[in-house]
């Protein structure tokens, strides 16, 4: 099948779409855009979070079909030519090691503080529920939420 | 030393990571790529009588289906050895797909190739095996009737009992107080969050590029060469990015010359990435295993007498057991010691190393029992602890390199607020919660690689400069740690200095592994560094135009690129000076750093620390919250405060991962791990993330290595669960001899 969808802002068309696909998979595999880690496939880790109209999805879930006529943005897509401050807060607060985890994390922030710019210590922690990160601990992405948000002496 | 080391500088990697542009092994666009997929053995032990590959040769996009009929035969029979040597480093002696026999589950038995990896996916599918199956040993106690005492483990390097130290016989016979337990332990899996993957590229002159995820570029290249018999010359490694490893990508498996070979079959470049639940399969786990421990005190808690005896599982033709005695027999000045291990045959793959190999388990059992010995002559633990302090090793008589353990200890018993503490147990409550305090001491090896380590470092006439070493980034900090090394060792500016890994085209830097990473790489490159320096002031000192002409070197000192007296400073010239001045392009030195023998030339070697732990008990439901944690570890020299303290944090999180959660089950009924995914291989979540301290005592060493480096790769595992399950035994007075701890231990 053909996926015609606004990917990062511009429209992008995969051809000879498999109905078994993935989104992450038209992502990665046909778009040229790794940002969102392939780890499990199974909704588990949150390493492939982008949006989708605004909401952030697992991609490994979304059958590709679904995203027909509507709107992606990836972690590619956050910054406006220079870091965003989710980005940014994330390599001041240390938050990154290996890295694999960290487009998911990045996408999951973004979206928490677009919602709540002044989240809760609880509302970090469920919103960051779903991603898994087996390196830093989790403590410097929090520090990296709070510092984004503007509360860096919290942390 | 500049202030640029040991400086919580950005991680030089920062940028790439947190916009997606980073490209890790499986992420590369390369025109007509192929995908390979493995079939894994249902079974765990018996024969393929029959193998159908005709529906899935015919399903679309399929190029080709290979199994132990077709596949071609490797060049040597594999032999699992630590890639610490630098040299080939297979993860076991078996290479898979060379004959009928299947030896665990998960093995693999068949490889699609397909111009999509759905169209793999699903091809491999098809493929029906039939087995002719036999009895298999996947479980410890199964095979427990069958265990022997292995004359060598760890690829034959060490010997399967350790040293004894006098009578231990005698010395538990003649103590005043004995203990005789038992832990259990749950095998563990790594789950790296990036699957192990390689892209394998064959160019027109036969020469194989792998692009892999690997701990050591080297390590892949030199085993891959050995199994196709192609001369190192011929295979190229590529690993910048990897995403994150803790063991699992430390030794070479099967995956990458699978997938060179699925390559040079279909003329075409081949992706092979293991799906989750393979990686439960294709790269060794930490085995399941027990530990007993046998102590002798005298009334006061002094050791007389320390036994530890391991047994666990490993696979069918490897002698392997994580080396969990190792740190425990140097811990305590205990006065006789004997311990060793014996191993069962099984259906498994080879077991391997797992963040805090040996140390994690070993020293679990080791300080459990310590708090059990501590509760049955009423001393507090940590008093224990100082008292069986030790100032030399104790295994040889040797003085430590360096070792800072007693202000571990003081340092985190004043961050926790250990003194005053109420011994008693079950008496602190908190409204439903019972709440306890417990701690552990912390040791693991300092290991150093056994082959010159090398980096290159190069100066271009506008004064900046690139250093590099064929390691690869997996999260540690390395590539910002060896910046800031060659910075200071220069007399650069941090920014004005790029440091280059990822690939075998440079010089050879043995797998960063054991925590041996940063030790090994920071000597190379800081020999290089300031062998460029030196070599650059001896060329002014000697150039007639030179304000430093006929200076003596030593007096030099190089500031921003500045040599300068460090008398008068006023005098001096740029490094971009002297080379403007004698036409030269650029300069470059090679580093070469002959490690510390493993005995250290008459030294014990080990980083030490100190964990708390104070947890809440659910009186009624047996869950356990772990409140608070603190470490404080003594790892010599810190190179980058926040990269290192943020991978200790990491550690830390993994041992409370041991102590709660993670256990890979076997089905003995099918042979396969019963819970092979990320939803039911439970890792810790931020939501289980306690309040948890760090602190490090800079201790200089001048014995290990150049800087002082220890490495704090592992030490943040090591005693993290012992000291939550102490705090468990507080709060609840029960205590739980294995790991890990579940609501049912507690109900
Ligand atoms: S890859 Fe989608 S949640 Fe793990
Ligand atoms: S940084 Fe490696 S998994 Fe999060």
């Amino acid at each position: 099948m053909r996926i015609d969808c606004v990917v990062n802002g511009e429209p992008r068309r995969a051809d000879d779409v498999w109905a078994g696909e993935s989104l992450l998979h038209v992502l990665r595999e046909r778009l040229g855009l790794p940002g969102a880690k392939n780890a499990c496939e199974q909704g588990e880790c949150g390493s492939c979070t982008v949006y989708l109209d605004g909401k952030p999805v697992c991609a490994c879930l979304v059958p590709a079909g679904q995203a027909r006529g509507r709107e992606v943005v990836t972690v590619e897509g956050l910054g406006d030519g220079d870091l965003h401050p989710v980005q940014r807060a994330f390599i001041a607060a240390g938050a990154v090691q290996c890295g694999f985890c960290t487009p998911g994390l990045i996408v999951a922030v973004h979206d928490l503080l677009a919602r709540t710019p002044s989240p809760a210590e609880e509302e970090i922690r469920e919103a960051l529920a779903g991603n898994l990160c087996r390196c830093t601990g989790y403590e410097k992405i929090l520090t990296a939420v709070r510092l984004a948000a503007g509360r860096e002496h919290e942390s | 030393m500049s202030p640029v080391l040991g400086a919580a500088l950005d991680r030089v990697d920062g940028r790439a990571k947190v916009t997606g542009a980073a490209r890790y092994s499986g992420e590369l666009n390369l025109p007509n790529l192929a995908h390979a997929v493995l079939v894994g053995a249902r079974v765990p032990s018996g024969r393929i009588i029959g193998i159908d590959c005709r529906q899935a040769s015919v399903a679309d996009g399929v190029l080709t289906v290979l199994t132990h009929l077709d596949l071609p035969r490797v060049a040597a029979r594999p032999k699992l050895f630590p890639s610490l040597f630098g040299l080939t480093a297979h993860g076991q002696s078996f290479f898979p797909m060379q004959d009928d026999v299947v030896h665990y589950a998960g093995q693999p038995v068949a490889m699609v190739v397909a111009d999509t990896v759905e169209r793999a996916e699903h091809a491999a599918t098809l493929v029906q095996v039939n087995y002719a199956e036999t009895p298999s040993v996947t479980l410890l106690d199964q095979g427990r009737d069958q265990t022997y005492e292995p004359a060598k483990i760890f690829g034959g390097l060490l010997p399967g009992r350790n040293p004894t130290r006098g009578d231990p016989e005698a010395g538990l016979r003649d103590a005043a107080v004995r203990l005789d337990v038992t832990y259990r332990f749950a095998a563990n899996h790594q789950n790296p969050i990036e699957p192990s993957t390689t892209t394998a590229v064959w160019d027109d002159l036969d020469r194989l590029t792998l692009h892999d995820a690997t701990q050591g570029p080297t390590a892949t290249q030199l085993s891959v060469a050995e199994l196709l018999g192609l001369p190192p010359t011929m295979v190229r490694v590529v690993s910048h990015y990897v995403g994150g490893s803790f063991g699992a990508k430390a030794l070479i498996w099967a995956h990458p010359t699978l997938a060179a070979l699925a390559a040079r079959r279909v003329g075409r470049p081949v992706r092979l990435v293991l799906s989750r639940e393979q990686m439960f399969h294709s790269c060794g786990h930490r085995e399941e295993q027990e530990q007993r421990i046998g102590l002798g005190a005298d009334r006061d808690g002094r050791l007389g007498a320390l036994r530890h005896d391991k047994t666990s599982l490993t696979s069918h033709y490897d002698d392997w057991a994580e080396t969990s005695l190792e740190a425990p027999a140097v811990m305590y000045a205990a006065a006789t010691y004997a311990g060793g291990y014996r191993l069962a045959r099984g259906n498994t793959i080879t077991p391997t190393f797992t963040r805090g190999p040996g140390a994690a388990t070993g020293m679990f059992a080791l300080e459990s029992a310590m708090d059990e010995l501590a509760y049955e002559i009423g001393v507090d633990p940590l008093e224990l602890r100082l008292r069986n302090h030790t100032d030399v090793d104790p295994s040889t008589g040797n003085p430590w390199s360096s070792k800072g353990l007693r202000e571990c200890y003081q340092r985190g018993a004043e961050l926790f607020g250990w003194s005053g503490r109420d011994p008693r147990p079950g008496a602190r409550r908190d409204g439903d919660w019972l709440v306890g305090t417990g701690m552990a001491s912390a040791a693991y090896p300092v290991a150093a690689p056994m082959n010159p380590q090398r980096a290159r470092a190069r100066m271009y006439a506008d004064g900046s400069a690139v250093v590099e070493a064929g390691i690869s980034e997996f999260g540690t900090g390395a590539l910002t740690a060896m910046t800031q090394v060659a910075a200071d060792g220069l007399g650069l500016p941090f920014d004005r200095v790029r440091f280059v890994g990822g690939t075998t085209d440079l010089p050879n830097i043995a797998a960063a592994v054991g925590s041996a990473g940063s030790g090994a790489t920071s000597s190379a490159v800081h020999l290089a560094s300031t062998g460029l320096r030196d070599q650059l002031v001896g060329q002014a000192v000697a150039d007639a135009r030179s304000p430093l002409h006929n200076a003596d070197p030593a007096g030099i000192v190089v500031r921003d690129g500045r040599m300068c007296l460090r008398d008068s400073p006023q005098t001096g010239e740029t490094y971009v000076e002297l080379l403007r001045r004698n036409h030269m392009p650029d300069v470059e030195a090679l580093g070469v750093w002959q490690p510390t023998p493993p005995d250290g030339g008459g030294h014990g070697m080990f980083t030490f620390g100190a964990q708390f732990a104070e947890v809440a008990v659910d009186a009624d439901l047996g869950l356990v919250r772990v409140r608070r944690l603190v470490g404080v570890f003594a790892p010599g020299r810190v190179l980058n405060r926040r990269t290192a303290h943020s991978q200790l944090m990491g550690g830390m999180l993994w041992g409370l991962g041991q102590a709660l959660l993670e256990a890979t089950r076997m089905d003995p009924h099918t042979g396969r791990w019963a819970n092979a995914s990320l939803a039911d291989y439970l890792v810790p979540v931020n939501a289980d993330v306690p309040d948890i301290t760090i602190d490090t005592i800079e201790v200089p060493d001048s014995v290990v290595n150049p800087l002082g480096v220890k490495g704090v790769g592992e030490i943040g595992i090591v005693g993290t669960s012992a000291a939550i399950a102490n705090a468990v035994h507080h709060a609840t007075g029960r205590r739980i001899r294995h790991l890990p701890i579940t609501v049912e231990d507690l109900l």
